[in-house]
């Protein structure tokens, strides 16, 4: 689970330090300390639990164990090109799995991981709301529907070069 | 009080108000078997998650099944504890905690302790009708304890004494679903953590996930090596609780049993921590005596209340957590250290061997001692002053390798002289008596006279925080206790803020200190145990010829011949250590 190791800048811990202010330095608002942290960096590396453990005074232990809880915090940083693939039972019984199979298998990657060079992750989501369009892929934001795993191929190609 | 009656199995009871069935159950003596619950009468610890449904009833009107652990009495409830759907249902639970366990049960260091076993057992498992995924994580070792995840069962007791008692924080449960197990921050191994040693956490996990690291092979090597003298020490919280092991009555002591089976495993000399205890006194209470008499001649560079220096994990967790304050401790060694610089200095040198041919090992209630035994402060060239350091759980093994009836065994007295002690050093096994022991030489060595009495009542007792004022003739002493970590800390948060109105502190982190060490055979949640234990070491400390460490002749002997003086430049050497910031 280790991530690479990061070296925060002043500046950034001060982020950290301020939404953990504007919730009062409460251990019971972890969850939205997080949520708020997450949206900022784009992920919970390892550095940024310590700050947060520190300012609302509780275990690092319990820090990651709530960030571990949750499938919505993640400690990877999501690709340039993030993939979403909806897995809400609309999808499902469309035949999801399959797409988000293929997307592992094109990139080689886990759900939850991110491409070597930086450039795809893929995520499982609920269902987002679409289920007209099931299965539903997101990547950035843009939003394909009636996604089969023969279209994958496509998609991807679309930000081969950007 | 309101007062409710409901029916179990056709007994009535009349329990208060917010009594769980459980509770409710244990009344009428109806046994109703429990996994994750665990609760330690009088000491406040109890983990009741409700997760693990063993202990589910029938209760009349309700669909379903309820967990008695976590489900309150309500007026008129009739309760079935053992009816066919129960059975069944418990059953069903524990195949489906067994579908996800490996069957090591054989080779398992818990195996005949187990609760999860002896449960299985009980509820006459034959056959997992669940096939599943198995669990699968890295085993973790560290200088003291083994984490084996794949034998947890998620009950949480372990997460449960190291938030809520000790306040270290260092586990958690992490991940949802089939993955979570109870881990450390980042998965990183328990070495790097905020862990102390203490070992609490494995002295209630139910399962063999968490256990000591095994010692025993080695010392049998050590044994059958022809150039090695091997000698051993005894803490004081040993001989009240290892006879439980052989199935006796907690609280026998079996001092003399457990010297007499230590010489037939094949040690050369068996010695007695206790003696150590009494040099620990020696040295803290004259460092004590010391601060005290600068600061009451205004000097304001030294710091009071001093604390207490002889529990390991004590000393982790203040290392760890609060390296601000280590000039507060104590500088004096633990009794198991100062054993082990004494041995490997002035006893090898009596014995005329090299302190490398010379084997120290220790036995003891604590788990935390394996790791203090491995520290660089305490090496001289590389060579530990205590080479081994193992559970009295270890020592039961070893003696249950070797020997066929530990019962018939005859008393035997401690080699000399680093056997000779005193009532003052075996109280060092219980919460309050290391202070104690400190009074009783502290308050003669200060004032010149005679103590009137011996026994310090108002120290004693299983209180997490106590606190009492003995008069040094006229001068008033204000002493606090605490023992469970999560005490310590008040106290310390105390003296930060300087409200501390201390002159010493005595502090151990074992709830009940020694007695209820790491270390111990399994309590499996009966405090009545840990009490029997506390009265066995007073009892066996009321039964000494001598009672004060400052009158143990050999003590005295140690110091005439070797030593020179309590905080002279040889103790100094030898005795005392420091502390370092360890918070990372
Ligand atoms: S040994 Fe003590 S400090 Fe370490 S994990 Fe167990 S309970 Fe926590
Ligand atoms: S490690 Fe032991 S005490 Fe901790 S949750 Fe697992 S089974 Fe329970
Ligand atoms: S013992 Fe009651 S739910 Fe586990």
């Amino acid at each position: 689970m280790a991530t690479t190791e990061i070296v925060l800048k002043e500046k950034q811990v001060q982020q950290i330090k301020d939404i953990c202010k504007q919730f009062n330095n409460e251990s019971g608002e972890l969850i939205n300390v997080l949520h708020k942290t997450q949206s900022l960096f784009g992920y919970l590396p390892s550095e940024v639990q310590v700050v947060i453990a520190q300012e609302l005074n509780m275990s690092l232990a319990k820090v990651f164990g709530v960030v571990t809880f949750y499938s919505y915090f993640t400690m990877t940083p999501r690709g340039e090109h993030p993939i979403d693939v909806c897995m809400g039972t609309a999808c499902y019984v469309r035949g999801a799995e399959k797409v988000l199979e293929e997307f592992k298998r094109q990139l080689k990657i886990e759900v939850g991981e991110t491409t070597l060079d930086g450039k795809f992750s893929i995520n499982s989501l609920r269902c987002v709301g679409a289920c007209g369009l099931a299965p539903v892929v997101i990547v950035g934001d843009k939003t394909y529907g009636a996604v089969t795993s023969a279209d994958v191929k496509n998609i991807l190609k679309e930000y081969e070069n950007k | 009080m309101e007062l409710i009656k409901v029916t179990i199995d056709n007994k009535v009871v009349e329990v208060e108000k917010g009594t769980t069935i459980l509770g409710a159950a244990k009344k009428v003596n109806v046994d109703i078997p429990t996994l994750c619950h665990f609760k330690l009468h009088d000491m406040n610890i109890e983990n009741k998650p409700g997760g693990c449904r063993i202990c589910v009833v029938e209760v009349d009107g309700r669909k379903n099944l309820a967990p008695a652990c976590a489900t309150d009495c309500t007026e008129g409830m009739v309760i079935k504890s053992h009816s066919v759907r129960v059975i069944n249902a418990r059953k069903t639970v524990m195949e489906l905690i067994l579908s996800d366990h490996p069957f090591e049960c054989l080779v398992c260091a818990k195996s005949g302790t187990c609760d999860l076993q002896s449960l299985a057992q009980q509820l006459g498992i034959r056959k997992i009708h669940f096939e599943g995924k198995k669990s699968s994580y890295r085993l973790d070792t560290s200088p003291s304890i083994i984490r084996e995840m794949n034998k947890c069962i998620m009950c949480r007791r372990c997460e449960m004494m190291c938030n809520k008692v000790q306040t270290v924080g260092a586990l958690s449960a992490i991940n949802r679903g089939f993955d979570s197990v109870v881990s450390t921050a980042f998965e990183m191994n328990l070495k790097n953590s905020t862990c102390t040693y203490c070992g609490q956490c494995v002295s209630v996990c139910p399962t063999g996930a968490l256990t000591e690291v095994d010692d025993t092979a080695r010392i049998i090597r050590a044994l059958a090596d022809p150039s090695k003298t091997v000698i051993v020490q005894t803490a004081p919280a040993v001989r009240v609780a290892l006879g439980e092991e052989f199935g006796m009555e907690p609280g026998t002591i079996v001092t003399g049993k457990m010297v007499a089976a230590l010489r037939r495993i094949g040690f050369d000399q068996v010695f007695d921590t206790d003696f150590a205890a009494d040099l620990t006194i020696m040295e803290e209470g004259s460092e004590l005596l010391n601060r005290l008499g600068k600061h009451l001649a205004g000097d304001k560079t030294v710091k009071l209340p001093m604390l207490t220096s002889c529990c390991p994990a004590w000393v982790n967790f203040f290392e760890k957590q609060f390296p601000d304050m280590l000039d507060i401790p104590s500088t004096a060694k633990s009794p198991q250290q100062m054993f082990g610089a004494i041995a490997k200095t002035y006893l090898a040198d009596k014995m005329g061997i090299k302190r490398e041919d010379l084997v120290v090992v220790s036995v003891m209630p604590c788990l935390a001692k394996k790791y203090e035994a491995q520290r660089d402060e305490f090496k001289t060239n590389g060579n530990p002053d205590v080479d081994f350091s193992i559970s009295t759980r270890e020592l039961a093994h070893l003696i249950k390798q070797t020997i066929r009836d530990f019962d018939s065994l005859p008393d035997e007295d401690f080699d000399r002289p680093m056997g000779e002690s005193t009532g003052a050093g075996v109280i060092f096994g219980t919460t309050g008596g290391v202070i104690e022991a400190a009074v009783r030489s502290a308050y003669e060595l200060h004032t010149h006279k005679k103590l009137p009495r011996l026994n310090f009542e108002e120290l004693r007792g299983l209180e997490g925080i106590r606190e009492a004022t003995i008069d040094f003739d006229g001068l008033p002493i204000k002493i606090g206790i605490a023992h469970g970590l999560g005490n310590a800390r008040k106290l310390l948060e105390d003296i930060r803020a300087g409200r501390s109105h201390f002159h010493a502190i005595e502090i151990m982190s074992c709830p009940g200190g020694c007695i209820g060490g790491g270390g111990q055979p399994l309590h499996h949640g009966h405090s009545s145990i840990i009490k029997a234990r506390q009265a066995a070491i007073y009892k066996e400390d009321a039964g000494k010829a001598i009672r004060k460490s400052h009158e143990n002749p050999d003590i005295i002997k140690l110091y005439d011949e070797f030593l020179g003086t309590p905080l002279g430049e040889k103790s100094h050497h030898l005795l005392h250590t420091e502390y370092f910031n360890r918070k990372k």
